[in-house]
C-alpha cells in the first residue's frame, strides 16, 4: 500500500536469509568447516572416554570396546573421521593465508608453506599407526 | 547464438513499492557487450527509469558493482556471452540498504574506510627541499597488491559476517589499513591497531574466504586480515609480557 510508504522513503535495508549458507557452496563449505570442529570435540571427549575406562581396569576397557563396536558409535566416528579430515584439510589449506614468509625478496609459494603442515600430518599419522599396528 | 538475453532486474522505488521486485528486459547478445552495456542499452531504449551506477567502464572506478546470477560482480567486466541462454539475474550489492533499484547506499562503508585511516602517517612530515621518501622495488612489494584495491565493495557483498552482523568493519577497510601498514613509509600503524584489533575489526571475521575470491583486483582481503590476526595478537603479547613498552 503506497500510503504505508514512510516520507522521505527510506532505503530498502539489506536483508539476510536464516539460510543464506545453502546458497553457495564456498558458503556451505565454510559452515561444514565450522560444524567440524564439533566432531573434533567429539575424538577428544572419546579420547578422553577411552583413557578413563583404561585406568579402570582390563573389564571396564573390554566393555567399552564392546560399545565402541556397536554400529550406531560406529557410524558417529565414521562421519566424525570424514570432518576431522575435512577439518584438517581446509585448516591446512588456509595457513599459508595466514602466513606470509619472504625469502630472497621473493613470497615463499603457498605450496611450500602448507607442505609441512601435510609432511607433519603424515608423520605422526604414521607413528600412530605403527604404534596401534605392531601389535 | 540466440540474438538477445533476457535480463531480470531488481527494481525498487522507494516511494512506490514496498519491497523489491523483479522486471525482465530483452537486450541484444552481443559478444563483446558486457551486463553493465546491456543496462546501458535499457536506460537508452527502453525504460529511461532504470537506476544504477557506473562510470568508467573499465574495472578502475568501482562504481559498477551488482550481483549477477547471486554472485557480486563488476558488471563492466561481466559479459553476457558467459550467462548464455540466461536469463541473466541483475541485482543490487547484498548486505546493503537500497536506494533505488540497483543503487546501493555506500555510506557505512565509507565511515569504516576512514576509520581505518588508509592514508600515509607520519610522526614528522620532511620539508619538501628533502625530496621524496625513498622506497626499494622489495618494499613496494610487500603492500602493493592490498594497494590495487577500487573500492568496488564486492568483498562486502560476499561476506556473510558483514551480512549478519554490520558493525563488522570488513575486508576492504581492513586490507587497505594493512596496506598503508605495510608501506616503508608510514609510521601510523599504532594509531590503526585500536580500530583493527577491536572485536569489530579482525577479529570479527571467520575467514569464509569469499571476499578474495570475489575480488576483481586480486587484493586478498581474507589473507590481509588473517595477517593483521598475527600482527595484532604479536603485539599484544608484546604489551603483555613489556608493559613498560608503553603503547604498540
Amino acid at each position: 500500500m503506497a500510503s504505508s510508504i514512510q516520507h522521505p522513503p527510506r532505503p530498502y535495508p539489506p536483508r539476510v536469509s536464516t539460510y543464506w549458507w545453502l546458497g553457495r557452496w564456498p558458503y556451505l563449505k565454510f559452515i561444514l568447516r565450522e560444524v567440524s570442529s564439533i566432531f573434533v570435540a567429539w575424538f577428544v571427549v572419546l579420547t578422553l572416554l577411552q583413557i578413563s575406562a583404561l585406568s579402570r581396569g582390563p573389564a571396564e576397557y573390554l566393555g567399552f570396546e564392546v560399545w565402541l563396536r556397536r554400529p550406531v558409535v560406529i557410524a558417529l566416528n565414521a562421519v566424525s573421521f570424514f570432518f576431522v579430515v575435512f577439518h584438517a584439510v581446509t585448516w591446512f589449506n588456509l595457513a599459508p593465508k595466514a602466513m606470509v614468509i619472504r625469502l630472497g625478496g621473493k613470497r615463499v609459494p603457498s605450496l611450500l608453506i602448507a607442505a609441512p603442515n601435510y609432511l607433519a600430518w603424515l608423520a605422526a599419522s604414521a607413528a600412530v599407526a605403527w604404534i596401534v599396528l605392531r601389535g | 547464438m540466440a540474438e538477445t538475453i533476457t535480463l531480470e532486474i531488481t527494481r525498487y522505488h522507494p516511494e512506490r513499492d514496498e519491497e523489491p521486485g523483479l522486471q525482465s528486459y530483452e537486450v541484444p547478445l552481443r559478444k563483446d557487450w558486457v551486463v553493465l552495456d546491456a543496462l546501458n542499452y535499457v536506460k537508452d531504449k527502453v525504460d529511461g527509469s532504470l537506476s544504477f551506477r557506473w562510470s568508467c567502464r573499465m574495472g578502475i572506478c568501482g562504481s559498477c558493482g551488482m550481483m549477477v546470477n547471486g554472485a557480486p560482480k563488476l558488471t563492466c567486466a561481466t559479459f553476457l556471452s558467459d550467462y548464455a541462454p540466461g536469463p541473466i539475474r541483475v541485482a543490487p550489492l547484498d548486505n546493503f540498504p537500497v536506494i533505488r533499484d540497483l543503487v546501493v547506499d555506500i555510506s557505512d562503508f565509507l565511515v569504516k574506510l576512514s576509520r581505518a585511516k588508509p592514508w600515509l602517517i607520519r610522526d614528522h612530515e620532511k620539508p619538501l627541499a628533502e625530496g621524496e621518501y625513498l622506497q626499494t622495488p622489495e618494499e613496494l612489494e610487500t603492500y602493493k597488491q592490498f594497494s590495487m584495491c577500487i573500492n568496488c565493495m564486492l568483498c562486502y557483498a560476499a561476506c556473510p559476517v558483514y551480512g549478519l552482523d554490520p558493525l563488522f568493519s570488513g575486508p576492504a577497510a581492513i586490507a587497505l589499513a594493512q596496506r598503508y601498514n605495510m608501506d616503508s613509509r608510514d609510521q601510523g600503524s599504532s594509531q590503526r591497531l585500536d580500530i583493527l584489533s577491536h572485536s569489530d575489526g579482525i577479529w570479527g571475521c571467520t575467514f569464509v574466504g569469499e571476499c578474495t575470491q570475489v575480488c576483481p583486483k586480486n587484493v586478498d582481503p581474507a589473507g590481509a586480515i588473517q595477517q593483521y590476526k598475527l600482527t595484532a595478537t604479536k603485539e599484544w603479547m608484546k604489551s603483555f609480557l613489556m608493559p613498560w613498552r608503553g603503547g604498540a
